[in-house]
């Protein structure tokens, strides 16, 4: 009786049309797919994206050039140099991230002390230049600024984690 | 013939095969964008849907791209036949074209009788169909020995001896559509098979109808039988060293010979182009021949979307040990039931059943 029932199903090509009917149900399904510009999928507050160089709400640069973002990254990607200022505080003079260079690990946004250095949920700067990837203080700061809001929600979001 | 006749006959032949070879190559495009809609469908995606409404415009773009393309040819290789392969390859599942009735028309009642749409009635197309599309296997092994490339040569070795199995098995599955019809023109075998879903050849043939698409699909190098592309191996098979116009020439002759399989298909089995039911024949005979062709073009991606790569071995024994000995004991039971009356008399209504399928008789 087995023997038939296989033999059957093997010259019925049994296993075959249940493999057309599997694949011809899923024709029919909803689609998955994330139609990107259009679409986007939501992100992590803890999304590691484009960096930011933030300020305190009067104004002052959060960054006190302790280097230890400097120091910590794994890929070398940060440069800074410092000078004393004339208020006698420390600041820096140069902070450049090379984006060609950085891993996106976020190492330097938990090694700093003062919140200074974090990375916003931005993901689309992509360029046609090299250059355009270097990004200096000045930049970075200005991405703070743009960012502002959105990190300070993130960084609440995430506190009571850390 | 005067000097007119001869250049007014030459005009209307170039119109003829015009009139099939740009919608052949026009439904080659979109049988590709077809492929890739459907394939991601299957897969849970979109598919391509980005250039143009619904993607539409995709298969333009990818021939800009591909005509903009260098054609590279490999120093070491045989020029001339590496760039006669592409043409050997398409000139057939062209060539193939020129019999397949496309259905019949009286032109709005223009002519007193139906004339068969196609560029040459042939009363042996079958034969015509056989010969032809089997020469495209020069193609692949002069584009697999000029490449001098192991991948190419292995690739169109594969492919070759897998044709030379299948058509075989083919041919057979096609003898039984003759001993019903009793005629090699295509145009009798589609006369056949008049009178609605139960006159169509399939239903006493199933089994060689199954055979005879399975072996298409074989003998176009299509999944699951695409070893001589198979990427995991052989990069891309037969045509690794092609690129640019060339390369779209053996995709081309690829999609012709499958849009030739599925229209074969319909014209034997599937009643060619009439119509399942009798109150449906308002629908011109050209349409259904299509929608049936087009509809097993549907099957062959579905099968890609489907079925996993077979092994080398496993085909070999499908097409030898399974499709040649199940298509000859076919043959031999039609051509028993057709005689059976014959040998006796209690035998006889074997052959009046099988006789409702034979104008013939």
């Amino acid at each position: 009786m087995n023997w038939i029932k296989r033999q059957l199903k093997t010259w019925l090509l049994w296993e075959l049309v249940l493999g057309l009917a599997l694949t011809g149900r899923y024709l029919f399904k909803k689609k998955i797919t994330v139609q990107y510009p259009e679409e986007r999928t939501p992100l992590s507050p803890r999304f590691r994206g484009l960096h930011a160089l933030r300020r305190y709400e009067s104004g002052e640069e959060r960054c006190i050039a302790c280097k230890l973002c400097e120091v910590t990254c794994p890929a070398l990607a940060i440069t800074i140099e410092s000078e004393e200022r004339d208020d006698g505080s420390r600041r820096t003079t140069r902070y450049d991230i090379d984006m060609t260079k950085c891993i996106f690990c976020g190492f330097c946004t938990e090694a700093c002390p003062v919140d200074a250095i974090v990375e916003t949920q931005e993901f689309e700067y992509a360029s046609e230049s090299r250059k355009a990837l270097y990004y200096t203080k000045d930049m970075l700061l200005d991405v703070g600024r743009r960012y502002e809001p959105q990190i300070a929600q993130n960084l609440a979001a995430n506190a009571r984690y850390q | 013939m005067t000097w007119l006749d001869m250049v007014i006959q030459g005009g209307i032949w170039a119109l003829e095969i015009l009139a099939i070879v740009v919608p052949v190559a026009l439904s080659v495009a979109y049988i590709t964008y077809a492929e890739r809609r459907i394939i991601g469908w299957i897969q849970v995606r979109q598919g391509c849907n980005r250039v143009g409404p619904f993607g539409l415009l995709q298969p333009l773009a990818d021939g800009l791209k591909l005509f903009l393309k260098e054609t590279i040819i490999p120093t070491n290789a045989n020029k001339f036949l590496f760039v006669a392969a592409p043409v050997m390859a398409l000139m057939p599942a062209l060539l193939a074209f020129a019999v397949v009735p496309f259905g019949e028309t009286t032109l709005f009642g223009l002519w007193e009788t139906a004339h068969v749409m196609a560029i040459a009635n042939l009363n042996v197309g079958v034969l015509y169909v056989m010969a032809i599309s089997s020469l495209s296997i020069y193609g692949i092994l002069m584009a697999g020995w000029a490449s001098n490339s192991k991948y190419a040569l292995i690739g169109a070795i594969r492919s070759t001896s897998q044709m030379i199995s299948y058509e075989i098995s083919m041919g057979f599955s096609i003898v039984c559509v003759l001993i019903l019809s009793g005629s090699l023109g295509l145009t009798d075998i589609v006369h056949g098979q008049e009178g609605g879903l139960l006159h169509w050849y399939f239903i006493p043939l199933f089994p060689m109808f199954i055979v005879f698409f399975i072996s298409g699909a074989a003998e176009t190098n299509r999944s699951p039988f695409d070893l001589p592309e198979g990427e995991a191996e052989l990069v891309a098979g037969f045509f690794v060293e092609y690129s640019g116009m060339w390369f779209a020439t053996f995709s081309l002759a690829e999609y012709g010979a499958m849009i030739l399989i599925s229209l074969m298909t319909s014209i034997m089995f599937l009643g060619g182009w009439y119509p399942p039911f009798e109150f449906l024949g308002f629908i011109p005979g050209t349409v259904w021949l299509l929608a049936k062709a087009f509809f097993l073009v549907f099957v062959f991606i579905w099968f890609r979307a489907t079925f996993p790569r077979y092994r080398y071995d496993q085909l070999m024994r499908l097409g030898w040990k399974v499709f040649l000995p199940w298509t000859m004991a076919w043959i031999a039971v039609v051509g028993f039931a057709t005689y059976a009356g014959d040998l006796s008399e209690n035998l006889s209504f074997i052959s009046d059943a099988i006789g409702f399928y034979q104008p013939w008789r």
